[in-house]
């Protein structure tokens, strides 16, 4: 039998089972059309989180105390595991390495801060004012940290906007006092909503210098140390001389890690990848049911023509022909179907992308041909069984319409 | 050109073993014009399948143009279905969602005959039969005479040896009934081989040779002419 007839003979047998093949098509293209869209999501959302990390620079360094052999982020990052403290000493002493171009030492902690009678429990860092580059920050009102000798002790304040607007609902806050645990301190500044601090609302935050942060906490170290090398060619020789400066200061032991901003967002990549496969693992489940819809239906088909697969036989098919026949309309349904998937993927896709402008949604190109191959491959392994009943009918009973 | 030696086909019913064809021995000639009738499960019906290649018989030889069909595959089979053997069916078959014209071409498509080649076999095969006008009409749209002759345009597409009509008139009127003898007379004098069922003595009649069945075995085989049609 030549291709084009088979194709012309199986299109027209679908053509005729309108219905039945207009469902085996829908089931096909939620299939499909989940896969792209639940893809695109957790696409969307790895690239919108790599990219967040992206923007804050890739010539970052970050030390954190405690030694850990992998990259990437530890659990030490966040639970602050410290074998040995870094201090504030360390930092000016990083602060002298060639190509550094500047450093912010960080200390992180909670209290509550109250003007007047209000009085709210918010994050208070202690910086200094090159955070305010490092982390691409905008000031709206007032000045940043004042740049100076780190272990100045200052009682002065920067806030977020949404703590000014607590803490000062009727005026301004410049200039006014607040209280941050026992001390008190003056407002120099409110931050804008620019800049980005992943793990931290800007807008809720309150800046102090890094050494007064430390009495405020009752401190002598810090949470980590933020480096900006003078350009990407600079990391690896900073990076090394970070290590050497840390591990001179720290009797030779080396108890830090320095991590780099690509390697967080080397992470996270891994992590979003990672979920979007498991998006695509659940959505094939539904391919897998579409599949099983096609064979169903199309041993029904089997058994409705059960006549015409006798007759095909008598007028010269063979089995191989009739398999043939069988398989080519489950599989031209699949594609058909994987078709009508991707269109109404996308189109969702596009929508959420309308809905969420932010989320730079796109369903991946590995999700994609996936989605297809799984779609066809159903095709063949479900059309399978129908089309070799058909193939194995015996044609003098096929024919006087028993099986 | 077809020899049956010893045939027997049996068949298991439940706890019963039922013969079918029951050691039957024939030999028919390129030609004849032969008519096979008996009563109900007489095995006239399984004779026709095995000569037909649709059916496999249990023991015996069957030779048909010099060549043993006994142990050929599956696929061998369906190719010398295709070449040698055209079948009538009582309730014609065709195949509703194509035309006449399609129904006749399908034999050609299995086969792989090109499609100019297929368009022109096919409208002189409908013109023999005087259904030119008919070609692009679905079997619902057409009268049960024209129907079979449309099953008969398509069992002759190939150019067979032998044509197998298993109660061709059974569902037709007297006049279309005719018509379709006619037909296929028309094609056993062109030298094809015509082996026709039926349980109606008046075809049965106007062939010249005639075999009776019954319980599997051949009771009586008559002739009643020359083999060779007059021309």
């Amino acid at each position: 039998m030549r291709t084009r007839d088979l194709l012309h003979l199986a299109t027209e047998s679908l053509a005729r089972a309108r219905l039945r093949s207009l469902m085996m098509l829908i089931a096909m293209a939620i299939g499909v059309a989940s896969v792209v869209v639940l893809t695109s999501l957790g696409e969307g959302a790895r690239r919108y989180v790599t990219g967040e990390f992206r923007a804050l620079g890739t010539d970052l360094l970050i030390v954190l105390p405690g030694r850990s052999e992998t990259t990437g982020i530890q659990p030490g990052m966040f639970a602050g595991e410290t074998p040995r403290d870094l201090t504030l000493g360390d930092a000016q002493a990083l602060l002298r390495i060639a190509d550094v171009e500047r450093i912010a030492p960080l200390v992180i902690g909670s209290a509550p801060v109250s003007a007047r009678e209000l009085s709210r429990e918010v994050p208070v860092i202690g910086t200094n004012s090159d955070f305010l580059t490092i982390r691409n920050l905008s000031i709206s009102q007032g000045q940043f940290l004042p740049p100076g000798e780190l272990d100045r002790d200052m009682a002065v304040a920067v806030i977020g906007s949404k703590v000014r607007k607590e803490l000062f609902p009727k005026g301004d806050a410049l200039g006014e006092s607040i209280r941050i645990g026992e001390r008190r301190f003056r407002v120099i500044g409110v931050l804008g909503d620019s800049g980005r601090a992943i793990g931290f609302d800007l807008q809720e935050l309150v800046l102090v210098p890094v050494r007064t942060a430390q009495q405020v906490f009752n401190t002598e170290s810090l949470f980590r140390i933020l480096i900006e090398a003078r350009d990407r060619d600079a990391m690896p020789r900073v990076r090394e001389a970070v290590r050497k400066t840390l591990m001179e200061r720290h009797q030779g032991e080396e108890d830090v890690t320095v991590i780099t901003q690509d390697a967080v967002v080397a992470t996270f990549d891994r992590i979003f990848t990672a979920l979007t496969l498991t998006l695509a693992g659940i959505a094939s489940i539904s391919l897998a049911v579409a599949g099983i819809l096609i064979m169903n239906v199309m041993l029904v088909a089997v058994s409705q023509r059960t006549a015409e697969v006798g007759l095909l036989k008598a007028i010269g098919a063979s089995s191989s022909q009739i398999t043939a026949l069988f398989l080519t309309e489950a599989i031209l349904l699949s594609i058909l179907g994987a078709a009508a998937g991707l269109v109404l993927g996308y189109a969702a896709s596009w929508l959420v992308g309308r809905i969420y402008p932010s989320l730079p949604v796109g369903a991946p190109v590995w999700a994609v041909l996936m989605a297809v191959g799984i779609a066809v491959a159903s095709g063949v392994v479900f059309g399978l069984l129908p089309a070799r009943r058909a193939a194995r009918l015996d044609p003098v009973l096929a024919l006087s319409g028993r099986k | 050109m077809i020899e049956i030696r010893s045939l027997s086909r049996h068949f298991q019913v439940g706890e019963q073993l039922v013969r079918a064809l029951d050691d039957v021995s024939l030999a028919f000639e390129a030609g004849d014009y032969v008519s096979i009738m008996g009563p109900s499960g007489s095995g006239k019906s399984t004779l026709l399948n095995i000569i037909g290649l649709l059916d496999r018989p249990t023991s015996g030889a069957y030779v048909l143009d010099d060549r043993d069909t006994t142990g050929l595959s599956d696929d061998e089979l369906a190719a010398l279905r295709s070449r040698k053997i055209g079948f009538i069916f009582q309730s014609f078959h065709l195949v509703p969602r194509m035309t006449a014209f399609e129904n006749v071409e399908l034999p050609m498509v299995l086969a792989g005959v090109a499609p100019a080649e297929r368009r022109e076999r096919t409208a002189k095969v409908l013109a023999d039969l005087s259904l030119t006008d008919r070609g692009h009409h679905r079997p619902a749209q057409l009268s049960g005479g024209q129907r079979q002759r449309v099953a008969i345009a398509r069992a002759m597409i190939m150019e067979p040896t032998v044509l197998l009509a298993d109660e061709p008139t059974g569902n037709l009127d007297h006049v279309s009934g005719a018509d379709v003898l006619a037909s296929l007379e028309a094609l056993n004098t062109r030298g094809i081989l015509l082996l026709v069922v039926t349980h109606d003595e008046e075809v049965a009649a106007r062939a010249r040779r005639h075999v009776r069945m019954r319980d599997g075995k051949v009771v009586i085989d008559q002739r009643t002419g020359p083999v060779a049609a007059p021309q």
